[in-house]
């Protein structure tokens, strides 16, 4: 298998003295692979997924970014190659869409022309249109707002996108079809995915993978369809499953009269 | 027009220009200092507090007393350049202006700097880190757009102040619009007080409305307003400096203190330079200790001071010998000491004497100190607020073993009020003060020469010392001016009906004395 993302025995500790949010977790992710970690919150999904791209820094332990370890070049210089989606959104208040959607090439030098090419195509693969790019980010909408944060995290072509609760504070129908939306660009581009969400159902419709945290270790890791069954993971699934139930017998005896 | 408001329109340009000047500098200095070390209070935590103290501290500060006290500072570091590279930095005028009121501006833009940059939202600043910019862009590209609007806010407070402030300037030497207040202040000319503080105030609302267009500017991301708004402060920047390169070629700088005679008579002076053909310029409204360090130190370059307060405060001298002795015995110091020039006294005294009704005096047959003396434990005896703890007045008690009923201090305007309707019978005046002769009042000899010799003197500054332009234009002043003549020309501006301006009160005074005209 060939792994882009390793990440072995680490631990974070924030703090002298305070107990350890990821306690020796090992981490193994292969290219191409899309990744859900999923668990309750505190249970450390957030401060492991951050240690990718070095916005937390493990107490011990090692990570691995494309077979190299991620404090042999400055920080800047490896989040520029790792594209990042949080629920912050975080879109530049004083900068249009364009200038938010070409800040990491724009880092990295690229030439201007280049810069408007490639800011005109990710318009499209987010799906939105190109009359956005001289907007100002607050007349956008909560969804648009995200769409241009995921093209933003796309712009210098990453090969591995991380994403902690990328669409947690979007209505469920927005949800879904931005979800589904990213899961296909995911597969068009080759990219490899891990996200954060403590949403069991987006985790498995979406992932491939899922990876179960809890109390600062990782408890599970597999298949959703395999993980569903097995204990480990049975709290995180419960409610999924039996909200998908209910759903599923209203559908079938209709409304109440 | 008001010929107090046409007089006050005649100097604006000069004033104005100053004050711009030294407001825009004081600002951008200001600035300059307190940007960067906001930014670095907003990232350190540790030297948060002591910044922003030390900002407070210098806040707390009355504006009045930091520029005053930016003055002895920068005489001791005037010293310190001469001797170790051998030219005196200015310690007079603009330097310690500018240093105190840059010094004020900084809270406010410091505290909002440190404001604007706390309140960035930290998912931008996370946006930021995971975007890949490095410490100084995620600054520049991100913290301090974000933070702009509230470090210009800051900017606009600041600006209001120190222009407000810089009226405070005129006390240690440079001009500004305080020169309409204090002298305004001091001759009771309303017109010139109210005139300065307008022209203070439109000058701010102007300044805090440009830099309200550039903020706009800048939020709308709008390059017209931007360079409207800098293009304005640009032109008036420039405006301002060219009528200071004209005065500052070779114009004899003539000193003044902080009261009408000083005013009038640095009037005439510059009136006798002029008909030499000698350019002048003026520092006026200075205070008395500065003055005359001022002139030492070749700050000015003319004043008129008076003899018993060179006796006491310069020479620090306690005895109280004959008037030709002490004079000569100051030549001689004065050159000795601080290559100043005695040139002359003008011929009138400006001492501590005692003043009474004429009518009092004569139904009480008083005329000098000692008849005073024999009536004294029946009257009360009004003193201005300093004369009471003053050398004089011990030196005349002792003389003349002085007792009276009751003595009170007052404000001298309420004080010579308080002679006029009885309350007080005898009045510490100045000898030189128009009132003695508005009022009817006469002054009472002192024959046993208790209290000191008080005459006006001309000094020069050490580097005028040899010149015979300067002295040949000044030579007709000596003895000219009668103790008759100056009370008259006092009269004259403080008046509270029909006030002539100080130049008018010099050209009248002039005219009497048969010196030059024009």
């Amino acid at each position: 298998m060939d792994a882009i993302v390793e990440l072995e025995e680490v631990s974070v500790i924030y703090g002298p003295g305070a107990r350890p949010a990821v306690d020796r977790a090992t981490l193994s992710v292969a290219r191409g692979e899309f990744v859900a970690l999923v668990g309750f919150s505190g249970s450390g999904k957030t401060s492991l997924l951050k240690t990718v791209n070095r916005l937390v820094e493990p107490a011990s332990g090692r990570v691995r970014v494309e077979g190299g370890d991620v404090t042999s070049l400055p920080a800047h210089e490896l989040r520029r190659r790792i594209g990042y989606v949080f629920q912050g959104v975080g879109l530049f208040p004083h900068m249009s869409v364009r200038d938010n959607i070409c800040i990491t090439p724009a880092l990295l030098g690229w030439p201007k022309d280049a810069m408007r090419a490639r800011a005109a195509d990710l318009m499209d693969l987010v799906a939105l249109p190109q009359a956005y790019l001289d907007r100002a980010p607050h007349e956008l909408s909560g969804g648009e707002r995200q769409r241009v944060a995921i093209a933003r995290a796309l712009a210098a072509e990453p090969k591995i996108v991380i994403m902690d609760e990328p669409f947690g504070a979007l209505d469920p129908v927005t949800r879904d079809a931005l979800g589904s939306a990213y899961r296909a660009l995911h597969d068009r581009l080759g990219l490899t995915t891990l996200m954060v969400t403590h949403d069991a159902q987006e985790a498995a419709l979406l992932a491939g993978r899922i990876v179960v945290m809890d109390q600062a270790s990782i408890v599970a890791d597999g298949a959703p369809a395999t993980l569903i069954a097995r204990s480990a993971a049975q709290g995180m699934f419960a409610v999924a499953r039996r909200q998908a139930e209910r759903m599923a017998a209203l559908t079938q005896t209709g409304p109440a009269p | 027009m008001n010929a107090q408001f046409a007089a006050a329109l005649a100097v604006l340009p000069e004033y104005l220009g100053a004050h711009v000047l030294l407001s825009l500098a004081a600002i951008a200095l200001g600035a300059a200092a307190s940007l960067p070390l906001g930014v670095l209070a907003a990232r350190n935590g540790r030297l948060r507090g002591p910044v922003l103290a030390f900002a407070s501290l210098a806040q707390t500060i009355p504006a009045l007393a930091l520029v005053a006290l930016f003055y002895p500072l920068l005489l001791a570091l005037s010293g310190l350049t001469r001797e170790a590279f051998g030219f005196a930095t200015p310690a007079l005028g603009f330097l310690p202006a500018l240093l105190a009121l840059a010094l004020y501006a900084m809270l406010p833009i410091l505290r909002n700097t440190v404001a604007g940059l706390d309140g960035v939202d930290p998912a931008i600043l996370e946006a930021a880190d995971a975007v890949g910019m490095t410490a100084t862009q995620k600054l520049w590209r991100v913290q301090l757009p974000l933070a702009a609007p509230v470090v210009m806010a800051g900017l606009r407070t600041a600006m209001v102040w120190t222009i407000g402030g810089a009226t405070l300037a005129t006390p240690v030497g440079q001009t500004s619009l305080g020169n309409y207040i204090f002298s305004g202040l001091q001759t009771e000319n309303w017109v010139s007080v109210l005139f300065g503080c307008f022209a203070s105030a439109a000058l701010a609302l102007i300044a805090d409305q440009l830099l309200g267009l550039i903020e706009r500017g800048a939020a709308r991301r709008d390059g017209r307003r931007i360079a409207l708004g800098a293009g304005a402060f640009a032109a008036a920047a420039l405006a301002a400096l060219a009528p200071l390169g004209a005065h500052a070629t070779g114009a004899y700088v003539i000193g003044a203190k902080n009261f009408s005679e000083q005013y009038i008579l640095a009037d005439l002076i510059a009136r006798e330079l002029r008909a030499h053909g000698l350019a002048s310029a003026r520092r006026e409204g200075l205070g008395s200790a500065v003055v005359y360090r001022a002139l030492a130190a070749d700050d000015i370059d003319a004043y008129v001071d008076y003899s018993g307060t060179i006796w006491t405060n310069v020479m620090k001298r306690a005895d109280n010998p004959p008037r030709e002795k002490m004079l000569d015995e100051m030549k001689a110091w004065l050159a000795a000491h601080d290559r100043v020039t005695l040139f002359g006294a003008l011929g009138f005294e400006n001492a501590y004497a005692f003043a009474m009704k004429k009518s009092r005096a004569q139904q009480l047959h008083v005329a000098t100190l000692d008849d005073l003396s024999r009536a004294a434990p029946d009257l009360v005896l009004g003193a201005d607020l300093e004369f009471l703890s003053r050398p004089e007045w011990t030196a005349a008690q002792k003389a003349y073993a002085l007792r009276f009923r009751d003595a009170r201090a007052f404000n001298p305007t309420f004080m010579y009020r308080a002679l006029v309707d009885g309350s007080v019978d005898v009045i510490s005046a100045f000898s030189s003060d128009g009132r003695i002769l508005a009022d009817d009042l006469v002054t009472l000899a002192d024959p046993r020469g208790a209290l000191p010799h008080y005459d006006a003197i001309l000094l020069l500054a050490p580097r005028r010392a040899g010149d015979q332009k300067l002295r040949s234009a000044l030579e007709p002043l000596i003895g000219a001016i009668d103790l008759d003549r100056m009370r008259r020309a006092n009269l004259e501006v403080d008046r509270d009906k029909d006030k002539l301006t100080p130049a008018e009160a010099a050209a009248r005074l002039a005219d009497g004395a048969g010196l030059a005209k024009r």
